[in-house]
């Protein structure tokens, strides 16, 4: 399938998981060619039919990563595409982050799991925000503008509450690693305009469970956090710097605090009205 | 054998001729990006079909190689300058080889290359003075063990793998070719004596001897893991350098077999011109060829049985049996007390 600019092919030793993936990305465009290649396999012969466990492989992957069990293929299959982007991917800066755009004008929003990107992002795509990306903000190096990448958005535990009705989403995976999982397929309208990039205008650091509060921050302080949520800026070398550098003077940002789902959405709209 | 075989063997192909490349469907060029990623070659693709024309989608991704490995050429090449800054005062050039020689003598087979570690060697007698040199400048040892730490300085042909702790960068020093365990005796003396300076405290060893490196490294040493990636540098040595030479030289070093088999590969898979000697496969080779191919379109290894038993030879030609049988035993015996370490 193709999400934005990246095609990928995904095979598998068995059928369920491909199954899963078909129905979740049922309204992604199907490419001729894929950039990165995703393989499930079993960790040995024999393990695909007794106690099924399946390793990630694929053109990139970690040697050491823990192979998951059968019925956790989704997540098998979504962890392989990240890890492609993750290890592989240099066309684009690529920052952890979630990404929604008004009027053209981006909101980028980076933070460590847990900090309620893929939640804020999926309240404000209620909202009438375009949805771009849940886990990766993918900096084009030429323009400085970034390129949709709509993958269906991981949703955890007590953020499982807030799946709109009526959304296409994957089976609840209970007891993962990361806890009780579902995803979520971005709407018809967001993958329609996977292809039409955005300006950003404002990168958030946002925190859930906290008492409301937003800061400024200097320079050199969002410049580090935006190395550290990058996973290729180093391997990107000078071509990184100058994109990363970019950003950081044209873009202001701003970490903020939210107790709540409802909060959190009116502070991002509060802060991008000031812009 | 289908489809399956066609993967390998058509990255094989494009890497002699590329002036086919038009000919290939999408579906064709996803397989071939996947092996020559596998096997660490698209880097070195991307670089031989420079300037002709592929579709948009193919083009992209063969940008992004060309991208990729002029940084990892530029980190090389940083590595080696600290190295060399780090081992100033031992008043003995730093011999870069594999990966990293190729670029910074500006070679052929350096083009698009990938390098993961920087492989250097040095004189067996400087070594001590080497290693207090390169902790004083940041190197740390990556196996705090003590067994696999003695295991390296009585058996190996390098000192244990270090590790720059700032640059994250792998360094490995060697003080000859393959292990002292392995049959084959290659004249260490003699690779420094002739080794080539470039400037800046560093050297590369001559072109036959690099030519016999490779060669000691694929067919003396390993499981022929990367083999593909390895004989493609002996073919871009001998289209740019010869071989005059070679065979003597090989001779001297006692690494005949594994300089002859090379060459026959070599000319075999990407037609590499040499000496008639060479143009004709024995049976062995075949088998060989057969383990070097051993990969389909989705990047699998094939032939399981093949490549186990590359990988028991690689262990066997590397030490005589009883101290292999020995190492194993001690190996088994810690995976069994400390199962969570690898």
């Amino acid at each position: 399938m193709r999400v934005g600019p990246v095609g990928y092919r995904l095979g598998s030793d068995w059928r369920a998981p491909i199954a899963a993936i078909e129905a979740l990305y049922r309204d992604y465009p199907k490419p001729d060619f894929a950039d990165y290649t995703v393989r499930l396999e079993a960790e040995h012969v024999w393990r695909r039919w007794i106690r099924p466990s399946v390793r990630i492989g694929g053109d990139y992957r970690l040697p050491e990563a823990a192979p998951l069990p059968l019925g956790q293929g989704l997540l098998a299959a979504e962890l392989g595409m990240n890890l492609q982007m993750a290890l592989g991917h240099r066309r684009h800066l690529l920052l952890h982050a979630a990404v929604v755009e008004r009027d053209g004008r981006a909101v980028i929003m980076s933070g460590i799991s847990g900090a309620g990107k893929s939640t804020l992002a999926l309240l404000l795509a209620q909202q009438g925000w375009r949805f771009l990306s849940d886990e990766f903000a993918l900096i084009e190096p030429d323009t400085g503008l970034v390129v949709p990448f709509p993958r269906p958005v991981s949703l955890k535990n007590e953020s499982l509450s807030v799946i709109p009705a009526g959304s296409r989403v994957g089976p609840l995976l209970a007891g993962t690693p990361k806890g009780d999982i579902r995803h979520v397929a971005p709407s018809v309208e967001a993958l329609a305009a996977m292809d039409r990039p955005a300006k950003p205008v404002l990168i958030l650091f946002p925190r859930f469970g906290f008492p409301a509060a937003t800061r400024v921050l200097p320079p050199a302080e969002s410049f580090v956090r935006l190395t550290q949520a990058s996973t290729n800026y180093v391997a990107l070398g000078e071509a990184g710097f100058r994109a990363m550098v970019r950003l950081r003077s044209t873009v202001p940002a701003i970490a903020f605090d939210y107790p709540d789902g409802p909060s959190g959405v009116a502070a991002v709209e509060a802060l991008w009205a000031a812009l | 054998m289908g489809r399956a075989v066609t993967a390998s063997a058509r990255l094989v192909a494009m890497l002699r001729d590329p002036g086919n490349a038009h000919a290939l469907g999408l579906s064709e060029w996803m397989d071939v990006v996947t092996v020559a990623r596998a096997e660490l070659l698209l880097g070195t693709l991307a670089h031989r079909l420079d300037g002709l024309a592929v579709t948009a989608e193919v083009r992209a991704v063969l940008d992004d190689a060309r991208a990729e490995a002029s940084e990892v050429r530029r980190t090389a090449l940083w590595e080696a300058n600290r190295v060399a800054h780090a081992l100033a005062g031992l008043g003995v050039p730093v011999i870069l080889l594999k990966g990293t020689a190729f670029v910074a003598a500006g070679l052929a087979a350096g083009q698009g290359r990938s390098i993961g570690d920087c492989d250097i060697l040095l004189p067996k007698a400087v070594l001590p003075a080497a290693e207090a040199a390169l902790a004083e400048a940041g190197w740390e040892w990556v196996k705090p063990d003590a067994y696999d730490d003695l295991y390296y300085r009585r058996w190996m042909h390098e000192l244990p793998p270090l590790i720059h702790r700032d640059r994250d960068r792998m360094l490995d020093v060697h003080h000859t070719i393959l292990p002292p365990t392995a049959r084959p005796t290659p004249d260490a003396t003699a690779l420094i004596a002739d080794a080539v300076p470039l400037g800046g405290g560093l050297a590369i060893l001559s072109h036959n001897d690099m030519l016999i490196h490779a060669a000691a490294h694929l067919f003396a040493d390993g499981d022929l893991s990367g083999g593909l990636r390895n004989l493609w540098d002996i073919h871009a040595l001998v289209v740019e350098g010869g071989a005059d030479g070679l065979a003597q030289r090989a001779a001297q070093h006692g690494l005949g077999f594994a300089v002859d088999r090379a060459m026959r590969l070599s000319h075999a898979l990407y037609a590499t011109p040499v000496a008639p000697r060479w143009q004709r496969l024995t049976i062995p080779d075949r088998i060989f060829r057969r383990r070097m191919l051993a990969r389909d379109g989705w990047g699998r290894g094939r032939h399981p049985l093949t490549r186990l038993a590359f990988y028991v030879r690689s262990h066997l030609i590397r030490m005589p049996l009883p101290l292999l049988l020995r190492h194993l035993w001690i190996k088994w015996r810690k995976g069994r007390a400390a199962p969570a370490s690898g």
